[in-house]
């Protein structure tokens, strides 16, 4: 009959530790970013890593995304004759909601389950003692550049993955749903607001510093060998996931009133 | 001078030291024996302060680490070595790199020097000529090898090496007999060693100490762990397991 309570007690000390231990990991990394040394190579290959290599997944998929919110929009627009608004309907909602958010899950599948993995194979294999036994602070060699790279590159990702939608709904709402270019480009300039892309830029410095804080995270806290490291990357993958989606709705509340 | 004093750590329900009490002197070679799962490594990782013990205080030349904040034991760290029993190297960078890691990271030598000193080292662990191999296409007694090599590059008072002969071929074993020995005569540093290998304590301790159900059971000079009349210090010593196992 305790059972139960005891379960939900259970399921929310948890989380409740989860939530202390990743706030702490963020303070150090606070602390740990403004102390020298300064590893600059570190940051520019971690930016490689979560930016450049990210791009050709980014701009596929936006394109991609960007095509099918046109064909709906055209769908739907169709009834009132007012398919020229395909254009402006793309445009803010990729500057506001879909560029931020769907580039990040992308980030998420791609840089934090990575991240999640690697980090939690060093410390399975004692290389984060190894570094801590050299005097090289663990949380500053890895995690600091990390972070670093996630919010620094996560806005660049969704302004592409934005711009790859729009290029690509603009073609696909010339060459084949036959509306008017000039028509398209002129509703986008009369309905897109300065306020939807700079707000979506913001979300997306949130959602870049979540996924990559959530996936050092459960790799440096993994334990228990091969399989260890397997669940640390599925639970980074879920975690990030679901923490860009919710916080994606509080950052939208706040913004967009 | 390392001072350990009534040292505990669990894990869990675990018991794996209780109040465990060492002295190692400067400049000597300490080699600590006990059977696998006696704690060793763990004796190990407290000792450089990469694990915080339950109860219990480790002086390192006066200064009482087990209370500091990482800042200051990074202080302390700068003059230990450490060779971890599996090599922990890091995989991402070639063995190379990761013999010069410490003195790019934390010494900031300029490149030449650099250069010399890990050359120095890669040569006295018998790795020449493979800088650029990764760790994953080493064999276990190579990754042993480097880790060997990380650890003494940058010329550490203090080394703890968990196992350095393990895995290795009688031949590469003795060079590393002899590197230990060597690289000891010519500095004076202070070595504590885990093995579990008899006659490499035999040869090189001028101490040994063994482990035993989370306690120091025993410690002294080769000559005496040798003469000695109690069942389980003789038992190890002339590898016979049965005393081990039921002592
Ligand atoms: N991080 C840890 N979490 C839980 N238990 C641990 C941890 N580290 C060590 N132990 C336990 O402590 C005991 C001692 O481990 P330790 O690695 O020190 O043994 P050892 O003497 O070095 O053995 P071996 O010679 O096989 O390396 C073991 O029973 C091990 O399961
Ligand atoms: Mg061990």
């Amino acid at each position: 009959m305790f059972r139960v309570p005891s379960l939900v007690l259970d399921w929310i000390s948890e989380k409740v530790l989860h939530f202390g231990r990743i706030t702490l990991l963020f303070l150090d990394a606070v602390r740990w970013a403004v102390r020298p040394p300064y590893r600059i190579m570190n940051i520019l290959r971690q930016m490689d890593f979560v930016g450049t290599k990210s791009l050709s997944i980014i701009i596929t998929t936006g394109a991609f995304t960007g095509m099918v919110l046109a064909l709906h929009g055209y769908l739907t627009f169709r009834h009132f004759n007012a398919e020229s608004l395909v254009g402006a309907t793309v445009a803010v909602g990729m500057a506001r909601e879909m560029g931020p958010v769907i580039a990040a899950i992308m980030v998420v599948g791609r840089v934090g389950s990575a991240m999640a993995a690697e980090i939690g194979t060093m410390r399975i294999t004692e290389q984060i003692d190894a570094l801590t036994s050299m005097s090289i602070n663990p949380v500053q060699y890895l995690v600091v550049p990390r972070i670093i790279a996630g919010i620094t590159m996560m806005p660049i990702l969704a302004s592409l993955f934005s711009l790859a939608g729009f290029i690509a709904s603009y073609f696909i709402s010339v060459a084949v749903l036959h509306i008017s270019g000039g028509d398209f480009i002129y509703h986008v300039h009369d309905l897109l607001e300065m306020n939807d892309y700079t707000n979506g830029l913001i979300k997306s410095v949130f959602f870049g510093f979540f996924l990559t804080l959530i996936g050092c995270y459960y790799g440096y806290y993994a334990t228990g060998g091969a399989e260890g490291i397997g669940k640390a990357t599925t639970r980074a993958v879920v975690v990030a996931s679901v923490t860009v989606i919710v916080s994606d709705y509080i950052l939208s509340a706040m913004m967009f009133k | 001078m390392i001072k350990i004093l009534d040292l505990k750590k669990s894990f869990g329900k675990e018991e794996v030291l209780n109040g465990l009490n060492l002295t190692i002197q400067d400049g000597e070679i300490t080699v600590i024996l006990g059977r696998s799962g006696a704690g060793k490594s763990v004796l190990l990782k407290h000792i450089i302060g990469l694990t915080k013990p339950d109860d219990g205080k480790i002086f390192v030349n006066g200064d009482e680490i087990t209370s500091m904040t990482e800042k200051e034991l990074n202080r302390i760290r700068v003059d230990f070595g450490m060779l971890f029993q599996e090599g922990a190297l890091f995989d991402s960078l070639s063995v190379w790199e990761n013999v010069a890691f410490p003195l790019v990271e934390r010494e900031h030598l300029p490149k030449a020097e650099i250069r010399t000193r890990v050359a120095k080292k890669i040569d006295q662990v018998e790795l020449t000529g493979m800088d650029d191999k990764m760790p994953s296409e080493l064999s276990g007694g190579m990754k042993k090898r480097v880790g060997l090599a990380r650890a003494l590059v940058t010329d550490p008072k203090i080394v703890l090496f968990d196992e350095p002969t393990s895995g290795l071929d009688p031949i590469t074993e003795n060079s590393i007999t002899d590197l230990i020995l060597k690289t000891h005569e010519i500095e004076k540093i202070t070595y504590v060693i885990i093995s579990h290998n008899i006659k490499f304590a035999l040869a090189v301790a001028d101490k040994i100490a063994m482990l035993h159900k989370g306690k120091i059971y025993a410690e002294g000079t080769p000559a005496q762990f040798q003469k000695s009349r109690d069942p389980l210090i003789s038992g190890y010593v002339s590898g016979n397991l049965n005393e081990i196992m039921h002592g």
